[in-house]
């Protein structure tokens, strides 16, 4: 911060830089004091998230591969009912910190796990020799098998609402994983004085302006939106295959570790790779800062 | 300064090479030899850093090239697909992404830097412009950069900002069509961002080149703005300042590849990940966050038009600045009143930063409230004005009456002085300083 500091020859000048450097010192301490309460925000807007405490929070975190287990199976058994992932194939499943990962099979296109959860599904396809559209057993190369034909399709029907690709859902939510988390989990019982529409739902997470549905005090509208999506994960919605009890908040866990997962799959390599890389670089720094002070030890500056 | 060489071509093939293309005379001249002055603080070595900055965006994007589609329908996946089947893509668009906001982080304190220094006074204005028009240039390739990844946050920033154009009387219209090819942003849109986009970080380097010859001309400044006056004032660049410039490029990488490896998406907004959709508006559109301050200052104006011309006339209040400072004396450290207006101008763009962060309407000063709870008071628009006014009276005001009301203090004769005189409470940069003492 050498600008900060004070120049070495002070001369007359330095009353007047007492005098002006107070008066903006002290002008930006009164927008200090004005602001420091935040923003002043208009009433409603979601509930705080919950937070998951997710095991791949932080630099150093991975993921919990049963979890990943799970959450696939929750994905495929409840949500791919209505949405998407176009953008995953099976044979990410079971790809390095993938859901169905074994180091056994480093090609995940040759995995057992892959090769088997594809056979299972049937995938539209052209028949090359007849032309015909046929069914065939998916490979693990195959895209994820959407629910719907297309949009409109998609669309028609949830009542205008497209559910949205799970794809990428956890970065493009604010609050991510913590979002999904909170968000299925969300379903409180609407609170008295609120008319909900027909066909959407009340959650505190979702954020919507609801207040011209609000019948209660202007100051008082309860926090989160109308959501199209009803509430899926009822207690048992699923069975674990590893026996793990399936309530509420161990599926919405589950589920949002895994879209996680998918929305961000090399982030482990990424975390491990950055560790390696700074390591690299605070070492380097400091050869390099050690070299700067010998070749300049015999300069004055 | 220039001129002079001290190369010696040491091999047959040097002396041969030199006489037909000067090439390893031209490199030792302004890189290994060249008279730096020997008092450049840790501010200096942003120059550096910015050079670091441009390679790493031109190689990655070269390969990101490679894998992505400038296809409005295949775009969003293709991005997909480069962070998920191509090998380090994830890397390489992480570094891109993030690269950009490094190198604007990077450009705001070079910038700053020669506002506080007075980099820009003579004999260096055209250094200062050519840098001005290196910014300039940067804005462009960053505004059309994030538009490739064909997200909500892509469409929406691109249709807001061309539309700005729609502003310009009677040519308006027909310009932004020209612009959009076509009567909406979409694939042809898409299609020239991506041709741009490519085509302007060689134009960048380009400009750089002319910028760094700008600088070898009268040499660099210095934290006390006084002129080399003998060799004594100098160092050479090479090992002195490669040295210091690469320890501080090393210090910088680190920040770099936190965001990188750890928060790669944190300067980014969650919205970018919805594949655009022109028929879904999305309920708050923001610019990167290097854009903020000049989103504020065009909010903060009610009319379209004047708006626009004060966003942009803030950018060519930077062009003016060499002819609007009156002082003689270059370094702040010397201007007891200006410096104080500076560090205000500082708070101020950041001021402006948050807001256009904010909803216009959001309230910065709640004064009372409304009778459902809603906060009354200054809100975020009436704030960015106060604001901008500041910053176009640092400019305007400000930096051409001190020039002339202000008494400076005594300016050193040399750079070798404070040095010499000063003893220890007068050396100059901290870190450099101890260095000195220890070593």
């Amino acid at each position: 911060m050498s600008m900060l500091r004070k120049a070495p020859y002070l001369g007359q000048g330095k009353i007047m830089l007492g005098s002006w450097g107070k008066a903006i010192a002290a002008l930006v301490g009164v927008a200090l004091v004005c602001f420091q309460g935040g923003l002043a925000l208009a009433a409603g807007g979601p509930a705080p998230l919950l937070d998951g405490h997710f095991s791949f929070d932080g630099p150093i975190g991975k993921f919990d591969q049963a979890a990943l287990q799970r959450g696939y199976k929750v994905y495929a058994e409840v949500c791919s009912a209505c949405h998407s992932m176009n953008l995953l194939s099976y044979r990410n499943l079971a790809q390095k910190d993938g859901p169905f990962y074994n180091p056994k099979y480093p090609n995940p296109n040759e995995s057992p796990y892959a090769k088997a959860i594809a056979a299972s599904i049937k995938v539209p396809d052209i028949d090359s020799d007849t032309g015909d559209t046929i069914q065939r057993p998916a490979t693990p190369a195959d895209h994820f098998l959407s629910p719907w034909k297309n949009d409109a399709a998609a669309a028609a029907s949830n009542g205008g609402a497209i559910p949205p690709d799970l794809s990428v859902i956890v970065k493009a939510r604010e609050g991510g994983a913590d979002y999904v988390y909170s968000l299925l989990q969300g379903y409180d019982d609407p609170p008295a004085g609120l008319t909900v529409p027909d066909g959407k739902y009340y959650n505190k997470y979702f954020a919507v302006d609801i207040s011209s549905f609000w019948k209660g005090p202007p100051n008082k509208v309860p926090p989160g939106g109308f959501i199209a999506m009803p509430f899926q994960l009822l207690p048992d919605r699923v069975s674990f295959d590893d026996g793990t009890k399936a309530t509420t908040d161990q599926e919405a866990h589950d589920v949002a570790t895994f879209l996680a997962w998918a929305s961000d799959p090399k982030q482990i390599e990424r975390k491990e790779t950055g560790i390696a890389v700074m390591i690299y670089l605070i070492l380097f720094a400091g050869v390099v800062y050690l070299s700067y002070r010998r070749i300049w030890r015999n300069v004055a500056h | 300064m220039s001129g002079h060489s001290n190369y010696e071509p040491k091999t047959g093939f040097e002396r041969w090479l030199d006489v037909r293309l000067p090439i390893i005379r031209l490199a030792y001249d302004s890189a290994i030899d060249f008279p730096t002055p020997k008092n450049l603080n840790y501010w200096w070595t942003f120059g550096g850093i910015l050079a670091v900055c441009l390679v790493v965006q031109i190689l990655t994007g070269v390969v990101l090239a490679m894998h992505y589609v400038a296809n409005a329908d295949l775009a969003f996946n293709s991005v997909e697909h480069i962070m998920r089947d191509v090998n380090y893509g994830w890397m390489i668009r992480y570094i891109h992404a993030n690269g950009a906001s490094m190198f604007f982080l990077a450009v705001y304190v070079h910038i700053g830097r020669g506002l506080y220094y007075g980099s820009y006074k003579a004999p260096r204005e055209v250094l200062w412009l050519l840098g001005c028009v290196i910014y300039l240039l940067m804005m462009a390739t960053a505004f059309m950069g994030y538009v490739l990844p064909w997200g909500q946050m892509s469409y929406y920033g691109a249709v807001v900002i061309t539309s700005l154009f729609g502003a310009i009387p009677y040519v308006g219209n027909a310009l932004t069509t020209w612009l959009w090819g076509g009567f909406a942003v979409g694939n042809d849109t898409l299609n020239r961002f991506f041709s741009l986009h490519y085509l302007m970080p060689f134009m960048i380097a380009g400009v750089v080149g002319l910028h760094v010859w700008a600088l070898h001309v009268p040499g660099n400044n210095n934290p006390t703005g006084v002129s080399v006056k003998s060799k004594e004032d100098t160092v050479p660049f090479h090992p002195y300042y490669t040295v210091k410039d690469g320890f501080a490029i090393l210090v910088f990488m680190i920040l770099f590849a936190w965001y990188v490896f750890f928060a790669p998406n944190a300067l980014a907004h969650p919205d970018n990940y919805v594949m655009a959709n022109p028929l879904k508006t999305p309920a708050h559109i923001v610019p990167e966050w290097y854009f903020l301050p000049f989103y504020a200052m065009l909010r903060a104006v009610p009319n379209k038009l004047l708006g626009v011309i004060t966003m942009f006339g803030a950018i060519a209040l930077l062009f003016a600045t060499p002819w609007l400072d009156t002082s003689k004396v270059r370094s702040m450290r010397y201007r007891p009143v200006v410096k104080w207006f500076f560090f205000a101008f500082i708070l101020v763009t950041l001021a402006l930063g948050w807001c256009g962060s904010l909803e216009p309407a959001d309230v910065v000063l709640k004064l009372g409230s409304l009778p459902n709870g809603d906060p009354t008071g200054i809100t975020v628009t009436t704030f960015s004005q106060f604001l901008a006014v500041y910053y176009y009276a640092y400019f305007l005001v400000v930096l051409p009456l001190l020039g002339i009301t202000e008494k400076p203090l005594k300016v050193p004769d040399n750079i070798s002085m404070p040095v010499l005189k000063g003893g220890s409470a007068a050396i100059p940069a901290g870190a450099a300083a101890q260095a000195e003492k220890k070593g």
